[in-house]
């Protein structure tokens, strides 16, 4: 009589059972995932943006532009503060990464060190001071430069998520990856090229006054613009450049709401309110300028120019050569607000929700064949042994979709394959075994005891080869991105299921079978 | 009772006899490998090298010619397009473009402009130079730690002739398979990477049953010669490695039949590995066993267990 303990035979029906409850729901029209927590039974397998279709976006804040703003104003800080100290500097400037600045005459008294000191001192513990001799130069410091990455991409996350799912519902991943990379999924998107425009923007929002002592066009001759402006050029290509003053009227931060609509020619605009602050301020600078242009400027770039009719409060129009999309996703840019940095995007993967849809299909005719094959091939070759395993590879199958459901893992085309080949190696272990059975019955051993050496001698056998195994699926979860993490996850679960059902089922099979029947011969 | 045997139950044959032509054909294929990855190189998919890949699909069969006119004026430097899975869909892989990142996205602006309302764009990949880089180094580094951990493992649970000549074994099979690749210019991105990796674990698994009876019959006859227990090992075990093979096989034919483009050259390489990781099992590892004077005395803390009646 073979053993089985009781206890054994408890846990191998209730994991099955559990198993099934799990994978239940992949059997069901699949609908949004979002119900129940993440170890409720009665969800199904999280898909990948390669299988459902979406996009993939991993972004990099571009922290040396915000690093080179942050170095102008603090240039422009320290001028004021300097000259407001009566202290005498020369070629204050700012470079890329640093601020530099000498000071006049070969020495310096103590009390003017003093207040220099305190004047860098108050800069921040962000920059580090060097002087040498009269010079000095003053540059972010390793915490600094941490701190303001922090800053920069934790706001940008929250600019992005307002700008990709303003109301909420497409639940996008949207992480900090490393110093300054943000990844971004973003499930069933049809047009990945929308998402990159809406995100590509900074969106920087000004309302600057147009400098009239010059044009344009004289500026370009001469190469000089009047100080205190700048030569900016249109947004539209090949469109006319503006001398614009650097003084800002107004800024996006101070934008209440903006969306689209139509100007008086009934071509697409975009309609802005200002908050309070904002009106006083328009309503202030409109007021004393009516009659002169001013130029609404988008990163950089000059929308429109329009010429100030009368004083203007708290709404007005942003007209330019829009159609009516662009109108839409610029209003939907401004209300999330402007970037900090700009984005670049270093890696994108994005799949049609049509061909995810064939990819599935695909994977689960390939899973379908591969499985009647194996199927096929075991019986042939094992008899009912083989029907034994076979029943243990199916619930092999169920256990690893229900475990993909349960620990909600994500499951990509990669992964269909690792379940594909997992069934193909899920076999081994019982094969392992049943070869051993096959040499001890040809030693003469009578049949149970056969059965209970040949699992008892294949068993280091296969805990060897089965770890071995894992141990490159570790590092491909490790090391692999996406996809093929996916691939790594059900390779690992599919062993890890393999084992269990070769050693547990087909043996719990086996013992009932031949307690049952109590077989004098076997023909395996 | 009809069973299919493709090996027959008590095989005898000399594998030790062939060692010698398999162990100079595999060196002679090893060093052709290394030669073919530094004079021809890989075929280096986006993943690497960086560029941009677009599957688009048309409502009629696309008209390949047609596309790689539209798209050779944009400028965009080396093209490819061919056809993928059926004849309505296109695969154009676009090199990487001069400049930055931002660069790159322009050409793939321009490619969907350019491929207009006709095409139904599926799939868009681009991976920047930076990141091309990052991820070669990550595979790298995976694959050296999956065989330096794998060979650690076997020198714990078995002695050090065994780890080593199951390093080799594996190291043949990661080093022929990328040989295979650069001479057959099939496209090496991720997915083949992620199959380098499996087929060094499906190997290894090979490679360690093998072992484990090597190692119990190095207890079980210890008057025999070496090489006699070595046969006997491999002939004992050869059944198994078969139908292990073929079910394995089986699986990945059914992948590349039916499971899509995407995955075909994935199963592909699997396929090649699964051959090659059998064949390396039985003739390098067993091979450079043979060159090794294996211990006999038994291992107290590696017995197998004793069934119960032989007690």
């Amino acid at each position: 009589m073979l053993q089985f303990e009781t206890w054994k035979k408890a846990i191998v029906l209730l994991l099955v059972a559990a198993g099934m409850l799990y994978a239940a729901p992949n059997l069901f029209s699949r609908g949004d995932n979002s119900g129940g927590t993440a170890f409720m039974p009665g969800q199904a397998i999280n898909l990948g943006l390669d299988l459902q279709g979406g996009s993939h976006l991993l972004l990099q804040a571009d922290l040396s532009a915000v690093v080179a703003e942050r170095m102008v104003s603090v240039s422009e800080n320290l001028r004021l503060t300097l000259r407001a100290e009566k202290i005498r500097f020369r070629s204050l400037k700012a470079d890329t990464d640093s601020v530099g600045f000498a000071l006049r005459g070969n020495e310096t008294d103590d009390a003017t060190n003093a207040q220099i000191d305190s004047i860098l001192t108050d800069l921040g513990r962000d920059f580090d001071v060097v002087r040498s001799g009269q010079t000095f130069a003053i540059r972010f410091n390793e915490a600094g430069l941490q701190n303001l990455a922090n800053q920069t991409v934790e706001q940008a996350i929250e600019i992005i998520r307002r700008r990709l799912d303003p109301d909420g519902t497409k639940e996008p991943v949207i992480q900090r990856q490393g110093r300054d990379r943000i990844l971004v999924q973003l499930p069933g998107v049809d047009d990945p090229e929308r998402i990159k425009r809406l995100i590509g923007r900074t969106a920087r929002l000004t309302f600057q006054l147009v400098d009239m002592r010059s044009t344009a066009q004289e500026a370009r001759n001469s190469g000089r613009v009047p100080p205190g402006s700048v030569l900016l050029e249109s947004a539209e290509e090949g469109g006319q450049e503006y001398i614009v003053e650097k003084r800002v009227m107004v800024s996006g931060e101070l934008l209440e709401n903006a969306s689209a609509g139509f100007d008086q020619n009934s071509r697409p605009a975009v309609n802005f309110q200002l908050n309070a602050e904002g009106a006083r301020r328009f309503g202030r600078v409109t007021g004393e300028n009516i009659g002169r242009p001013f130029a609404i400027v988008l990163d950089g770039k000059v929308v429109s120019a329009p010429v100030i009719q009368s004083q203007i409060f708290g709404s007005g129009q942003i007209t330019g050569n829009f159609n009516v999309s662009e109108t839409n996703e610029l209003a939907l840019i401004l209300r999330a607000g402007a970037l900090p940095a700009p984005l670049i995007i270093l890696e994108e993967r994005s799949v049609g929700p049509g061909l995810g849809a064939d990819s599935i299909a695909a994977g689960q005719i390939a899973a379908m064949v591969g499985l009647a094959l194996v199927i096929i091939y075991m019986v042939l070759s094992y008899g009912l042994f083989g029907v034994f395993a076979d029943i243990a590879l199916m619930v092999n199958i169920v256990l690893i979709l229900g475990a993909l459901s349960a620990l909600q893992a994500t499951l990509t085309l990669p992964g269909i394959a690792g379940i594909v080949l997992t069934m193909g190696m899920a076999v081994d272990a019982n094969v392992l075994v049943f070869e051993r059975i096959r040499e001890e019955l040809r030693g003469g051993r009578r049949v149970a005891q056969a059965i209970e050496a040949g699992y008892s001698r294949a068993l280091s056998t296969i805990i060897d080869s089965n770890l071995t195994t894992l141990f490159a699926a570790l590092f491909l979860f490790v090391f692999g991105s996406g996809p093929i993490k996916g691939f790594a996850v059900t390779l690992s679960l599919g062993i890890a299921t393999s084992m269990f059902t070769a050693l547990m089922v087909t043996r719990l099979l086996i013992v009932v079978w031949v307690n049952a029947k109590r077989p004098k011969k076997l023909e395996l | 009772m009809f069973r299919l045997k493709l090996v027959s139950s008590t095989p005898s044959l000399n594998f030790l006899k062939y060692m010698p032509v398999s162990g100079v054909s595999s060196i002679a294929a090893v060093l052709v490998s290394i030669g073919l990855f530094f004079i021809v190189g890989l075929n280096l998919g986006i993943d690497f090298r960086g560029g941009i890949l677009i599957e688009a699909q048309s409502e009629t069969p696309a008209d390949i010619g047609g596309v790689r006119g539209d798209l050779e004026n944009l400028g965009l430097g080396d093209i490819s397009i061919q056809s993928f899975g059926s004849d309505r869909d296109v695969l154009i892989r676009v090199q990487r473009q001069e400049g930055d990142e931002r660069a790159q996205l322009q050409a793939i602006e321009k490619i969907t402009n350019a491929l207009g309302g006709a095409y139904d764009i599926r799939r868009t990949e681009f991976v920047g130079p930076t990141v091309g880089a990052e991820l070669a180094e990550k595979g790298m580094l995976a694959v050296a730690c999956a065989l330096f951990a794998i060979m650690i493992y076997i020198w714990f649970r078995f002695e050090w002739q065994f780890s080593i000549a199951a390093f080799l074994a594996l190291t043949h099979d990661v080093l022929t398979t990328i040989g295979l690749f650069a001479l057959t210019g099939f496209e090496f991105n991720l997915a083949t990477l992620a199959a380098i990796l499996t087929i060094a674990g499906y190997s290894i698994n090979d490679t360690v049953v093998v072992f484990d009876r090597v190692r119990e019959n190095l207890r079980k006859y210890k008057s025999w010669e070496q090489p006699k227990i070595l046969n006997k090992s491999l002939n004992e075990t050869l059944s198994r490695t078969v139908m292990t093979s073929v079910t394995t096989a089986i699986a990945l034919i059914a992948i590349i039949l039916f499971g899509g483009a995407v995955l075909r050259d994935f199963a592909l390489a699997m396929l090649w590995g699964v051959t090659i990781g059998t064949y390396s099992s039985i003739f390098i590892a067993v091979g450079l066993l043979s060159r090794f004077d294996l211990k006999r005395n038994d291992d107290e803390d590696n017995q197998i267990p004793t069934p119960e009646y032989e007690r």
